[in-house]
Parts: C-alpha cells; structure tokens; sequence
C-alpha cells in the first residue's frame, strides 16, 4: 500500500529520529490537558521552518491533516488531531532567535517555553507579561495558537497585545511574514488576526514578541471574606475606583481549601472567598495603591486584608493560585475546567447560577477566577471511568457556559474554543458572523488541512445545535 | 510478551469516558488507580523532566510514563519492549514531583510499574543474568560486595586498568566511557568500622545511628570517616550499628522490591532503637529510600516498625543544620556552587540545609541555573543508560559553566562521581566534594 511509505518520505523530511509512527508511541500523543483524545497516524519533529513548509506541502499532496503541538498544556483539545493525520509537536524548535533589549523585543521559535523566556530576560531587567498558569511548561507557539492569558492580563492584556512579528507558513507551504516591522501599521492586522487563531489559519514558526520592563516595585495583598459576596462587591469597587491592579484572582472556599492542603499557602480555611490582588509599578505608586485597595475591601466588607511581607510570602500566595488546577488532582481524579468569560458586575449571580447547576447534576464544582476581568474557571470533579457522571459534567459545563453568553459574556477567556465548544459559538455569534469568520479562514487555509474541526462549527453543526432556548441569544 | 501493539482504542475520537480493560498488571507492587489517577495530565512536570528536556518526546516525560501505566492498567498497552524501553528511560531523580502541583507519588509509580516489568516481562539473557547478579546476589551481601570491590581494585592497581585504557580495548568495547564512571575502591573497608561507637567531643549533644551503606563502604571509607569526625566534633556521639545492610535503594529502583523488602528488614531490626536520636545517612539516594520504608513495607504486619525508623532518619545536612554547628575552627574563603542531588532535593525536600551549612564555613554561594535538575547519575543509570546520561551530564556542565564557582559542592557520592567525570569531559580542574568533606575540612 502507498501509505507504507509515508513515513519513510517523513522521515527523509526531518530526519529519521523525528517521527513516531507506532502505536504504542502515538497514543502518548492522543491527549492533551483537557478531556479531549484521538490519536493522530504521525508525529514529526521539525527542527527548522523549510522542514515545516516541506511537511505541509508533503500533508497536502497526501491528504493527511496537521495539527500542531507545543506542550500539550492546552485546555480545549486544541492540539488533539481528531481526524487522525499528522501532529507537528514543537518539542524541537526550542530556541530563543534573538533579544532586542534597546527595541524591547525578541524573537522565539514556537516551541520556547513561556517561563524560559522570562528567565532569559530577568537579567536585563525584562520579562514576557503573558503568564499562563502553566507558564513554566507551556509553550509560546501555543499562548499564540489561543491566545493565552493569565492573572496579570488585567493590566497587560493577553498574548496578542504583546505579538508584534510572526513567520508563518501558510497551507499551501510558503513562508509568510506578517507584521514585524518596527511600528507598522499599515494595511489590516494580519498578525493580530493570526493570534488566537488556534492553528487553523497557519503555523507559526518564529514569533516576535514585546518585551516588558520588570517592576520597580510589587505588592501583593489577599483579600478575605466569610461571603462570596463581598469578594465580588470589591472587584467592582477596586475597577470602579480607577485602580487597576495587576491582577485580581478570586478563589472560593472550597477551592482554597483544596489548594490550602497541597500549597499552605496561608488562605484561611474557614474563609467563603479570597481575593488575591497584586500592585506594581514605582514604588510610591504602588505603596499608596496596595493602601488605597486595603481601605476599598474592608469598605466592601473583606474580613481581613493581609500584605504579603516579602518575595517568599509573595511566591507562596501565588503558588496557590498558579498550582491550583493540579492540587484539585489530589481530590478528584478528573475534573472539567471551564472558562467562561462575564461582565464582572455579574459575578456574584454567576456563581450563584454555578452552584445551582452544580446541584441539578450532583456535581461538586470549584471556582477559580480572573476577577478583575471576569474570566471564570469553574472547575467540575467528576470520575472518568462513570460515562454518566461524565455526561453530566459535560452537560454542566455547557449550561455554565450557556449562562455566562445570556449575560452578555463569552465562552472562552484564555483556553480557546478547540473541539469542546464549537456548538457553543453557534449560541456566540449570528450566522453571518460565523460566515465571515470561515470565509476569513478559507482564505488561508482552503481545504482545511491544519487543525481541521477546530474552533469554528460548520454550518450543519449549528442548525443542529440551535433549540428554541438559544436561537433568541444568536 | 513483547508485541507493543495497542489491543484497542488508538483510534478513538473524541473519548471523553476511560474504558478499563483488562490490566497487564499482577501479582505484588500493583501501581495502583488511586495511585497514578492523581495526575491530571496538566504537564506541568515535561519541563522538569531531564529526559524529556533531553528527547522532548512524551513518552519519555513523566506525564506520558503515568499514561503508560494507566494503558497497561486498562488492558490497551502490553508490557512490551516499547513500555519497558520508556519505564528503564526514567532516572526516578522525581524532579516531577517537585513540579507536581496535584501531590502525584511518581516515585512509587515508576518503582511499582518497575516491580511489574520484573515480574511479567522477559529481558534478553545477559540483561537478566548481569541484573540478577547484580540486584540478587551481590549488593545486600557485604561479604559479595566485598569480594567484587577486591577485584575491582585489582584490576585498578595491577595495571590491567592502565593497560585497557591505553590500549584502546575499552573504546573497542563501547564501555571507556562507563569505565570512567568508576569509583576508585578503598585500600581499607569501612565494614571493619561496623559494630564501633565514635564518643562525642565536649558537651554530648544527640546520639544517632550512622547507616554506612554498601558501595560507600567499599568505595567511600574516606567520606564515612570524614562523616563521623564532623558529627563528634559538633558532639554527637555516633554508632555504627551492627546487623545493618545496603538500604535497598538501587534494587528498589530497578523492580527488585522483594530484595529491597528482605534488607529494610535487616535495617530496621539492626538500628531502630529508642538509644538513637536520630537515623544519619551522607547518601542522599539512601536517605531516600531509608524515609520511605513506610510504603516499601506498607503490606508488612509490623509496617509500624518501618514508619518509625522512616522517621527518623535524617540527611546528615539536614542533621547537623537543625543540631547546630559549633563554630568551625577555620573557614573557607572560596566561590562555590551546590548541585542539589535529585534524591535530596526532591526525594527528601531537602534544599536550603547544605547551601545554610555552606554559607556556615565562609563559602560564597553562587546558585548555577538548574541547580535541582538531575546531573545523570541516577544510581546505576549512568550505566544501563550511558548515552543519554552523558547528554543529560552535558547539560549540567553547561550550566555549571556559567558560574565562577571554584568548588563544586555536593551532598551524594554517585552525583559526585558523575560531576567529576563532567569535569573531565569538558577538561575543567574544578574539585568536586561532598558537603561533609568541605565540613571536615574546617573543623
């Protein structure tokens, strides 16, 4: 058969040790971090941009799909290649190309990890503000793949305000650059486009990002309340206020409680809610902001406000929040994460909505949450051996996210949109809007050769999706 | 069994719900659902992970060896050449638990999945008989160990050695580089030293037991010495237990649980005793294994016994940091850097007790990146897995490069004896010591 010798032409691409090709190899590659699995025919490991632009133009005369993958940290099932074909896994394109210290930018192959960069430049006086909770494994290629965020987006925004410069290589196997000149601005924002486009338009082999300058000075302050509540009521106060923090992250008793046992990070458990709330800029700045915040919470009833004294007290108040997905693993076996996205003056009636659903299905469900812009992570525990528990997790995570459209919000923040929620954006957008978005995407990526079944639904899927109960919300 | 096709599922889109089939596994050392289930397959740990750092693939990153486990468990992955060649990759330097943010015990799945391959899984015949010998036969019997380390130092001062090297034989053989990785073997054994007690200098402080170990008995007197003369002096009064027997932790590691049960036996009746303050060990892969009796015999009527001695064993560092140390009688004006061993680092947890030790004596402290990533020593994996320890060893030159230190500083004689052979391949001079040693030299 023909197909026998497509490894053999793969591997005369990128050589003979960089493709996987047996079972018991490809099923390490069927997962990602979300709930999503398919194994794909073929990994490859390109080490260079010509090799990603021969192995796509290989793909597409064989018409074999690409998928590709950076640490398999996502959330949404973006790298899962559920159609089978080939994953392109970035394990190899690891290295930083360039730091620009005086024009405040760098240059990254795909598969740099976030946190390796920041170190990179922590000597210079830099850093790479995107920070996802997996920064120290995920990698950049994939941040702009979806688009990634973080705690600190409140202030800094997510990855796509920090991509100046990409290389892409299109469908078809050229090599494209889009943006990179110095403060460009002229025609349509291809780059900003590209970000976020969970790898359906191209793929990225080199990215070139802004750089940011390491605060002179930081404050981190935990906020504690005995109702939820109140935790909300200060977000809005502290935005309202004209402050912007760096990064207000809610977590609820329950969840804290989970993370308390793993981290003892010092959230007290008797606590409802815990804010946690980081200042930074010059000093003077941020001593009369982290005072300001103190006297807005008690004002919004927080029970107590603590200051962290110095960098381990800061470290370990974060470390709670950046490890609190996997400290859930040592309650749960599996849990759904969602991330939904609200207006943050509704969050108190969200997660009252939360809990009511997690009761109509019996599910236990944690909130983790980038308050101050409203982007929730609830988290829903449930055992992946029980199909019917499985099933309600779905069905919970669908009516979370159900909710958080009807009150003017989204279904994804940060994680992307994959294969998990694309009936989802039947509900988030109209058809013409749908319309658009798959013409844009057809101009670059025609026959849906990279990450087919991702993103955005077809047609077909959203007259199907579409009840009674959601055609009024589209 | 040695087909590594998947019996069922590969092709499976969009499975939401795990299907558990029948598990390969039996018999003793089950990794268990509650075990491995904990990970979360975040991948928070690939980074962290030498090996897969080193092949960036992820059947050799700890997330893809716990999914291993589970498809063996579920019946769709044979304990095959595949599963085995991945399990045998790990260095179980457990830097993924450190990682971990869900609290997964990868250490005592990989030791498990180990102990099932033993079992179920039939490895070429020189592999079996070299490991039975080894695992078996030799290590846990000192009078074996001592006669295997005679002929070791045979070879090493009758000039066979010399002549092999030069002769290019070793090179021939594919083994100048395992060859070098060996430990120059003592003119005089420390088991003559087992069954003494060292009297405390001045004030009587602690009394502990001191665990001399097995290959350090016949390789690293030298250091037990300096061990005991750095706790007398800081007045603790240190026996050498009679009775007591190689901790384990290399037949642990490699699946020989049974072997490993039989000695943590022998350990426990020979030197848990209320007398005792404290259980020393300057091994950081013994230690390791010594604190984790509890679950090695967690099946054993008297699995109370193995708590209590896991208990109270102590890193020597983290000994002497917590006793004290009295003031040292002269200092050391130098730049070093401390390379954490795996085992102490993430195995025990312990970190700042050596560096604070350090900075004790005068030294200037100088962090290398990494300094917690493994060096490749791994017990005898520099040995079974000599290709890829030396990449890994590469690495952590790399990193020791970028120090001005003058002195490297660690707390486990394998590590020390792979930085050394580092040093070599990059033709650096830089002395490599033990923590002990650097104390011994102010006291």
């Amino acid at each position: 058969m023909f197909s026998r010798s497509i490894p053999g032409k793969l591997r005369k691409i990128v050589g003979r040790d960089a493709v996987l090709d047996r079972p018991a190899d490809l099923m390490l590659y069927e997962y990602d971090g979300s709930l999503a699995r398919g194994a794909p025919q073929y990994v490859v490991f390109p080490q260079s941009t010509e090799q990603v632009s021969e192995l796509v133009k290989f793909a597409a005369r064989e018409g074999l799909s690409i998928v590709p993958r950076g640490a398999g940290t996502g959330l949404s099932g973006g790298s899962i290649a559920r159609n089978g074909g080939i994953v392109l896994a970035f394990a190899r394109m690891n290295r930083i190309l360039e730091i620009d210290v005086p024009n405040l930018r760098a240059t990254v192959q795909p598969g740099v990890v976030n946190l390796e960069l920041s170190n990179a430049l922590a000597p210079h006086g830099f850093y790479f503000a995107p920070d996802p909770s997996s920064q120290k494994a995920c990698t950049i290629g994939g941040n702009v793949a979806e688009n990634s965020g973080g705690p600190h987006t409140l202030a800094y925004g997510v990855t796509v305000n920090h991509v100046t410069g990409l290389e892409v290589v299109l469908p078809d196997g050229r090599i494209a650059q889009l943006g990179g000149n110095a403060g460009s601005a002229a025609g349509y924002d291809l780059t900003g486009f590209f970000v976020g486009s969970e790898g359906t338009l191209g793929i990225a082999t080199a990215i070139t990002v802004k750089i940011t300058r390491l605060p002179e000075s930081v404050a981190t302050l935990l906020a504690i309340y005995d109702n939820v509540q109140n935790a909300a009521e200060s977000v809005v106060a502290l935005t309202s206020a004209g402050i912007t923090p760096a990064a207000i992250e809610m977590l609820d008793g329950w969840t804290l409680r989970a993370v308390e046992a793993s981290v003892h990070a010092g959230y007290p458990l008797d606590s409802a809610a815990v804010l946690l709330i980081e200042v930074e800029g010059l000093r003077e700045m941020v001593e009369e902001h982290a005072e300001a915040i103190q006297a807005l919470c008690r004002k919004s009833g927080a029970r107590e406000v603590r200051v962290a004294r110095d960098e381990t007290e800061r470290q370990l108040l974060w470390k709670g929040r950046k490890t609190a997905f996997g400290a859930i693993g040592r309650i749960s076996h599996s849990y759904y994460v969602q991330d939904g996205v609200i207006p943050r003056t509704r969050i108190p009636e969200t997660l009252a909505k939360i809990e009511e659903i997690g009761r109509k299905y019996s599910l236990t469900i944690g909130n983790i949450f980038h308050a101050g812009d409203g982007n929730l992570h609830p988290l829903i525990l449930f055992d992946s051996r029980d199909a019917d528990q499985t099933q309600r997790t779905l069905d919970a995570g669908r009516e979370i996210l159900e909710f958080c459209i009807s009150v003017g919000g989204s279904i994804t923040g940060e994680h992307g949109v994959g294969m998990e929620k694309q009936d989802l954006m039947c509900s988030l957008f109209t058809d013409s809007e749908r319309e658009i978005m798959l013409r844009l995407r057809q101009c670059f990526n025609p026959n849906s050769l990279l990450n087919p079944e991702k993103m955005l639904p077809s047609p077909r899927l959203c007259r199907e999706a579409v009840s009674p109960g959601h055609a009024s919300l589209g | 069994m040695s087909s590594d096709t998947p019996t069922a599922g590969a092709a499976g889109h969009d499975r939401h719900v795990l299907e558990m089939g029948e598990s390969h596994f039996a018999g003793p050392d089950r990794p268990s659902w509650d075990l491995y289930a904990t990970c979360v397959h975040c991948g928070l740990c690939l980074n962290h992970c030498p090996t897969y750092r080193a092949l960036g693939m992820e059947m050799d990153s700890p997330r893809g060896r716990i999914y291993q486990v589970l498809q063996v468990d579920a019946g769709r992955l044979p304990i095959g050449d595949s599963f085995v060649t991945h399990i045998d990759r790990c260095l179980d330097c457990r830097a993924c638990e450190t990682a971990c943010p869900s609290g997964v015990q990868y250490g005592h799945i990989v030791e498990r999945a180990r102990a099932q391959i033993e079992q179920h899984y039939k490895r070429p015949w020189p592999a079996r008989l070299v490991r039975s010998i080894f695992f078996r036969h030799v290590l846990g019997n000192p009078v074996r160990v001592a006669t295997t380390a005679r002929l070791l130092r045979l070879y090493q001062r009758s000039g066979a050695q010399r002549l092999a090297r030069a002769s290019g034989l070793l090179r021939l053989l594919g083994m100048s580089e395992v060859e070098a990785l060996q430990p120059t073997i003592d003119d005089h054994f420390f088991f003559d030293q087992i069954g003494k007690v060292f009297p405390a200098e001045g004030e009587l402080r602690a009394r502990v037991a001191l665990h001399a170990g097995c290959i350090a008995s016949v390789a690293f007197s030298a250091l037990n010495h300096a061990t005991i003369r750095v706790l007398t002096k800081n007045g603790v009064e240190v026996w050498v237990p009679p009775g007591q027997n190689c901790c384990g932790a290399l037949q642990a590691h490699a699946g020989f649980r049974e072997e490993a049960r039989r000695l943590a036996r022998e350990n426990i009746a020979a030197m848990l005793d209320d007398r005792f303050d404290a259980i020393v060990t300057n091994a950081a892969g013994c230690g390791s294994t010594l604190k984790d009796y509890g679950d090695l015999l967690h099946e054993d009527a008297r699995h109370e016994r193995a708590e209590a001695f896991a208990g109270k064993v102590k890193d020597v560092t983290e000994f002497l940091q917590h006793l004290g140390l009295r003031q040292p009688t002269r200092t050391l004006n130098l730049k070093a850097a401390y390379q954490d061993p795996c085992h102490l680092a993430h195995g025990q947890r312990v970190r700042s007790e050596p560096r604070d030790l350090l900075r004790r004596i005068g030294l200037k402290l100088e962090e290398m990146p990494n300094a917690d990533q493994c060096c490749g020593s791994a017990g005898s994996y520099n040995v079974t897995q000599n290709e890829l320890s030396m990449k890994i060893l590469d690495a952590k030159m790399k990193d020791i490069a970028t120090t001005s230190a003058e002195l490297i500083v660690t707390a486990n004689v394998g590590c020390m004896l792979q930085l050394r052979a580092g040093m070599k391949r990059i033709g650096r001079l830089t002395p490599v010591k033990h923590v002990v040693e650097v104390l011994d030299e102010c006291y």
